[in-house]
């Protein structure tokens, strides 16, 4: 292989420049999806344990649903196919007007396909507790949202605290795939400068440094997170 | 926590420098054709008709045809009759990659030969010549880049044409919005659905991409040259066997005019649309030539 090196171009302009805003990217899409996954997922973890038949086939039916269909191709069908079966002045706004279409596609795209992900292990953390637990509190008089947010969440929450970290970092993986649909997150970043540069090798070195960087100070926050919370008994 | 980190970076450093010297094997492609009992084309699978794909699958095109040429020789060259011929799918921005790292032997696609690229490999003989315009809807009323203002153009990520329209509007300080886009069928779908005003690329394969539409007439190719786009064969750098072998059988075709022939083929009228032909440009004839070499 005839190849000539040349770790210096990672730190010249444009190219240095062009690693800062794909990191910048891929940390705006991986939080913003995040935010997303966690406050759906948990919602309906939630509903998949109620103990309402129609809310929890319909949260199980979301749940298979968005974690069935690859994510790939969940990005294209909403960035190329959702515009289009909406009415045209709303198509049309997507396309547009709304601002960022490429960042707001991947980001919702992006943080439904992890809400599904989260959702299972919300509903496995709550179905981990022992049943006394929930029956103590509706023998004291509490309502089923009482028993959730006094007994049940407080516990359940801690328990899903490891799973929850793996899929933080796969929402920091999944990201690079907003590189598809035209967002310049790192991957697309480094791709751009191994076409400018022809040092394609060196460019995805970075990439993959940076990567390893970001998902390994999250693993480091989370179990410090872990560590200071009190253990489930 | 930091230690493992430091590891896993050394351990890439080291994958990095290791590679180079691992790398210095006197064997060129013709010893790696032959060892192997196949050469590998890249491919594109949406240049038409350079390089593409039909339903059928098989790659076909005018690159697709002067790299047949260039394996007969190649069969001839080290005594291998059943020599095969294999088929690997290339991008803008994996067809260095895959080339340098020995994925492909030679690239058959629309490439533009640029001193740029030449750091990193090299190329036979020119084949084509184009330049960057744009492409926008019939009823537009943008004519050039300078009208896209407040608009927004697609532009396939990695190429040459990126390039020159992303300098010119820097430039000329214009605000254009960009979108990038993975191929140019998605660039074109993205310009039929509205997503965008306008999509670049070079001049002949928005012609190709043309032939594809539905509605041919719904669009116009519109705008001066934006730049120099000389397309040719891409082969492995420092491998003068090869790049002879090449050279010598590209200047058989231009010499013998056989080129014509290859050239109406796929150009006059494009293989997938009568009504879209493209003549040879005075400086395409100039080129077959200039490189005619005796």
């Amino acid at each position: 292989m005839e190849y000539n090196w040349d770790w210096s171009i990672l730190v010249q302009e444009p190219y240095l420049w062009w690693l800062i805003t794909g990191t910048g990217w891929t940390l705006a899409v991986s939080a913003a999806a995040w935010c997303i996954a966690v406050v759906l997922g948990t919602l309906i973890g939630i509903a998949r344990t109620l103990p309402n038949r129609f809310v929890a086939g319909i949260a199980t039916a979301y749940t298979e649903l968005f974690r069935n269909v690859p994510l790939l191709v969940q990005l294209f069908l909403w960035y190329f196919v959702a515009p289009e079966i909406l009415p045209a002045p709303m198509g049309h706004w997507i396309k547009r007007d709304l601002p960022l279409p490429e960042f707001a596609t991947a980001v919702v795209g992006l943080g439904l396909y992890t809400a599904a992900r989260v959702s299972i292990q919300v509903r496995a953390g709550i179905q981990s507790l022992r049943r006394g637990l929930a029956m103590a509190g509706y023998a004291q008089g509490m309502t089923v949202a009482q028993v959730y947010r006094h007994i049940l969440l407080p516990v359940a929450f801690r328990v899903v605290i490891p799973p929850f970290t793996t899929e933080f970092l796969t929402v920091f993986k999944n990201s690079s795939l907003a590189l598809t649909i035209g967002v310049l997150e790192l991957t697309a970043q480094s791709g751009q400068i191994s076409e400018y540069s022809f040092h394609s090798f060196e460019a995805f070195t970075a990439a993959t440094a940076i990567y390893i960087l970001i998902t390994m100070t999250v693993a480091a926050a989370m179990s410090l997170v872990e560590r200071r919370l009190p253990a489930v008994a | 926590m930091y230690r493992s980190l430091g590891t896993a970076l050394l351990s890439l450093v080291m994958a990095g420098s290791a590679l180079p010297s691992r790398a210095q094997e006197a064997a060129g492609t013709l010893a790696k054709i032959k060892a192997a009992g196949e050469i590998v084309f890249g491919y594109r699978e949406t240049s038409i008709p350079f390089s593409y794909i039909e339903k059928d699958q098989t790659p076909k095109g005018y690159s697709i045809d002067l790299c047949m040429r260039i394996a007969e020789e190649v069969k001839q060259k080290i005594g291998n009759p059943v020599l095969k011929v294999r088929f690997v799918p290339v991008s803008p921005q994996t067809r260095i990659p895959l080339l340098i790292n020995g994925t492909i032997d030679i690239e058959c696609g629309s490439t533009t030969n640029n001193l740029t690229r030449q750091e990193q490999v090299s190329f036979l003989p020119t084949t084509f010549i184009t330049g960057t315009k744009i492409m926008v809807k019939a009823n537009s009323p943008i004519k050039s880049i300078d009208d896209l203002v407040g608009h927004r153009i697609g532009l396939p990520q990695g190429t040459t044409n990126e390039r020159a329209v992303k300098s010119y509007v820097d430039k000329k300080k214009l605000g254009v919005g960009v979108l990038n886009v993975k191929d140019h069928a998605e660039g074109f779908l993205a310009l039929q659905s509205d997503r965008v005003d306008a999509y670049s690329t070079d001049h002949i394969l928005l012609a190709g991409l043309l032939t594809k539409a539905q509605n041919p007439e719904g669009f116009r190719i519109v705008g001066d040259f934006y730049s120099y786009d000389p397309y040719a064969l891409m082969i492995r750098r420092n491998d003068a066997d090869f790049r002879l072998l090449g050279t010598k059988v590209l200047a058989d075709l231009f010499r013998s005019r056989e080129i014509e022939k290859i050239y109406r083929k796929w150009f006059q009228p494009f293989p997938n649309n009568a009504k879209v032909s493209e003549p040879p440009s005075d400086l395409l004839k100039a080129s077959w030539e200039l490189n005619a070499l005796p």
